[in-house]
């Protein structure tokens, strides 16, 4: 039926003819779609309204929706709908249901937190976090460490201590480590057999008569290197002085290094040079109590804990 | 002016209503039905109470919040979506092996496009009364009589359609608090989003769009054909024997005998348009296969009705196969099973359930994953031992709280420190976290490079897992 109308018809054209014969079909856009186009046109009128839209000298039409958030003063303030505080909001939503587990974490002692599963699983997953943001830069993502840069606190070799009040302190005051240079002091030989000494401490195979005369030296007033690092050359963790004894390395990177010669190199340009550069940040202003404490259970978890 | 302008192909073209007429027989029967079960199942479901640990009294019910599906004694997780592939695998397969076999049986009973359609189309009848009265009704002006019919049904499929929408909502929540909720303003907002879609949805498309759906939206009406083989029955009108060699005609005079039409090359189609005025699609099926149809069957039992009335044998619309109706020694209509199609889909059909029906009676009550820790993969302790770590998580699928134990096999004895938690407690629908470290003898590692996590729940034995790990070291890394 339809069909029979168009024949009779014809096809419509703007009733223009340019050149005696040029023509031009009038295809109008469909109902629908201009009936949408409308909508959508009344729709941004209501946006205009609703929301931030014109642009007025230096400033702008604020709209009439407006949006409630707690700023991080905690201060209540509703202001006219935009993304900022939108996020502002969905932060304060987040921060919301994270409350009642940093609560049970900030009131329970270290040893509880880690016994109770749910709460051990929030602290993996919220301390992963902290940590990326906060630590990693210098620690390493995983607290996996960098020889002769910050260190591996997934072992079980800890400067300062390695119990939780100890990592809490670490974290809440940070640490500064400092050894003198002994360039001036000992002469090249008796930096290498220093340097043979400790690495004799670590089962590393040197030349035997050096390593005991490092051993002398290293218990002598000339050098006196135990006033630090002990008379068992185990360190102590009052001042962050390292264990000697261990198969742990910081600063030299003995472990990078497959020659013996190359191995002591690296021993004895550290007690040239001596350390300067073993610096922590302090993480008080930074981070709040809570997240400090949930940081060092984090910490202690990622494996090397005491 | 016009001349040398071609006509343009018009991308829209307006409906024209289809008003049908009512047909009573086996079909509609059948129809009925199936309409009264899929219905009783549909809006009842939500209603069944069932006995849970944890308070989810309801047979089947759609926990969003929870991330998990009640379906009776089922639960089932996110982590179950193979399932739900697995499902809609067979389904598709189900539906391509119907097709096949007897064509669109699904969109003609069971869609519940059709489902819906019929119930509006009846409601539409009990108020305005039969195709002549609703032809009328269409045509007169608005008057009293006009308004009064036409909006009641409005209000009627309103209803329904509220229905509808309102029970699919059920299903998500508790039915009974949720309903009320729903009434004193207090339900979530996807539960008012949800209701009012498919309120709207309903009543558009089996109130307005009907066929329409079937023609232009739904792609399974389109791509029926590459389905349909010679063999497969479909409705068909037997042209041979309704047109004759003359072609139909009207039972005038001494035409109504079978034995005069014939006599005069006339076929046995009286031409009385039943099969057209009952055709939910609007098409003449006389017209053969066409892509409209959408094989309801209800010109058959039209058809039927009048050969009866006639005195003539019944089937001249009837459930047939092309290669059937075009052989010159037709047989009665017969469903053909031996082709190498059906067997593969009869195969991948008997396979995938069977893969269904084995991974659902092998779940277990909880699910694990263990993650060997990469940053770093592996570290020297102070002593040179190696430590390497990992992390377990665990997720409680069950009712109820359960234990677990954590333990390594074949490890030597103090090698694996799971801190405090060897046996962990996790509650109903939760997930833990478990750091587990491994320690070894640079000398033991190649020895113990592959081992296996077994995690065994304390509540229920034969519950179970076994898990592969490694333990890398400098040595294994290499």
């Amino acid at each position: 039926m339809s069909q029979d109308n168009k024949q009779t018809q014809g096809p419509q054209t703007t009733g223009h003819a340019w050149d005696g014969d040029l023509q031009e079909y009038n295809n109008p856009v469909p109902n629908w779609w201009l009936y949408a186009f409308y909508i959508s046109v009344a729709s941004a009128v209501i946006y205009w309204f609703m929301y931030p839209a014109w642009p007025i000298g230096g400033s702008y039409t604020k709209g009439f929706d407006t949006i409630t958030y707690v700023n991080d003063k905690g201060i209540t303030k509703t202001t006219h709908w935009n993304t900022r505080a939108l996020l502002m909001a969905e932060t304060n939503e987040a921060v919301a249901a994270q409350k009642p587990y940093y609560t049970k974490v900030a009131s329970l002692p270290f040893e509880q937190i880690t016994k109770d599963p749910e709460l051990n699983s929030f602290v993996v997953s919220a301390g992963k976090q902290l940590f990326s943001d906060n630590c990693a830069p210098c620690h390493q993502q995983g607290g996996a460490g960098k020889i002769g840069f910050a260190p591996n606190l997934t072992d079980d070799d800890w400067l300062y201590g390695g119990d939780f009040t100890h990592i809490q302190q670490t974290i809440t005051g940070g640490r500064h480590g400092y050894m003198p240079p002994f360039a001036d002091v000992l002469t090249d030989v008796q930096v290498s057999q220093l340097a043979d000494y400790v690495l004799s401490l670590s089962k590393i195979a040197v030349n035997p008569a050096s390593a005991q005369a490092g051993d002398a030296l290293f218990h002598s007033e000339t050098a006196a290197c135990y006033y630090c690092h002990g008379a068992d050359a185990k360190g102590r963790q009052i001042i962050g002085s390292a264990n000697l004894t261990d198969k742990i390395w910081l600063w030299a990177n003995v472990p990078g290094s497959d020659t013996i010669a190359g191995k002591e190199d690296a021993v004895k340009n550290v007690i040239r040079t001596g350390l300067n550069k073993g610096v922590m940040p302090t993480w008080q202003d930074r981070l709040s109590a809570d997240q400090i404490k949930l940081l060092t259970v984090y910490v202690h978890e990622l494996g090397g804990g005491k | 002016m016009n001349t040398g302008i071609e006509q343009p192909i018009k991308l829209y073209e307006k409906r024209l209503p289809v008003v049908t007429r009512s047909v009573k027989g086996r079909f509609r029967n059948f129809k009925s039905a199936i309409l009264v079960l899929a219905y009783s199942i549909y809006f009842m479901l939500p209603w069944i109470p069932w006995q849970r640990h944890d308070g989810m009294s309801q047979a089947v019910m759609f926990d969003m919040v929870g991330r998990r599906f009640f379906i009776f004694d089922l639960v089932v997780y996110p982590q179950n979506v193979f399932w739900l592939a697995l499902l809609l695998f067979i389904s598709a397969i189900i539906l391509f092996f119907a097709t096949s076999l007897i064509g669109r049986a699904f969109c003609g009973y069971f869609c519940f496009q059709t489902l819906w359609t019929d119930l509006f189309i009846w409601i539409e009848r009990f108020i305005q009364g039969e195709r002549p009265a609703r032809l009328r009704l269409l045509k007169q002006p608005w008057n009293a009589e006009k308004i009064l019919k036409i909006g009641s049904t409005h209000v009627l499929w309103v209803l329904v359609a509220f229905w509808t929408g309102m029970t699919f909502v059920l299903y998500f929540g508790y039915a009974p608090d949720l309903l009320h909720r729903f009434f004193i303003g207090q339900a979530a907002y996807a539960a008012y989003a949800g209701a009012l879609g498919l309120t709207l949805t309903t009543y558009i498309a089996a109130g307005f769009m009907r066929e329409q759906i079937c023609a232009y939206v739904c792609p399974y009406g389109r791509f029926q054909s590459v389905m349909y083989d010679p063999e497969t029955l479909a409705v068909a009108y037997d042209v041979r024997r309704g047109e004759g060699e003359k072609g139909r005609i009207a039972p005038k005079g001494e035409l109504k005998t079978r034995e005069v039409r014939l006599q005069q090359g006339h076929g046995d189609c009286i031409d009385c348009g039943f099969c057209v005025q009952v055709c939910p699609a609007g098409i003449d099926i006389r017209d053969g296969l066409q892509y409209r149809c959408i094989s309801c069957g209800l010109c058959i039992d039209a058809c039927n009705n009048i050969m009866d009335s006639m005195g003539y044998p019944r089937g001249l619309i009837r459930y047939d196969s092309e290669e059937n109706l075009a052989s010159p020694s037709p047989k009665a209509p017969y469903i053909e099973w031996r082709r190498w199609k059906i067997a593969g889909y009869l195969l991948a059909i008997i396979g995938m359930s069977s893969g269904l029906i084995y991974s659902i009676n092998q779940r277990t009550d909880f699910e694990h994953s263990v993650q060997q820790i990469r940053q770093p993969l592996f570290v020297m302790l102070s002593s040179g031992e190696i430590r390497n770590r990992y992390q377990i998580r665990l997720t409680n699928k069950s009712d109820r709280d359960v234990t677990y134990s954590i333990s390594a096999k074949d490890l030597p004895p103090g090698a694996l420190d799971l801190g405090e938690m060897q046996n962990v407690l996790v509650h109903s629908g939760k997930s833990v976290i478990v750091q587990a470290s491994v320690k070894l003898q640079p000398e033991q590692a190649e020895k113990y490079e592959h081992f296996e996590f077994s995690i065994q729940s304390l509540n229920n034995p034969a519950d179970r897992a076994v898990e592969a790990a490694n333990f890398y070291s400098e040595k294994a890394a290499l």
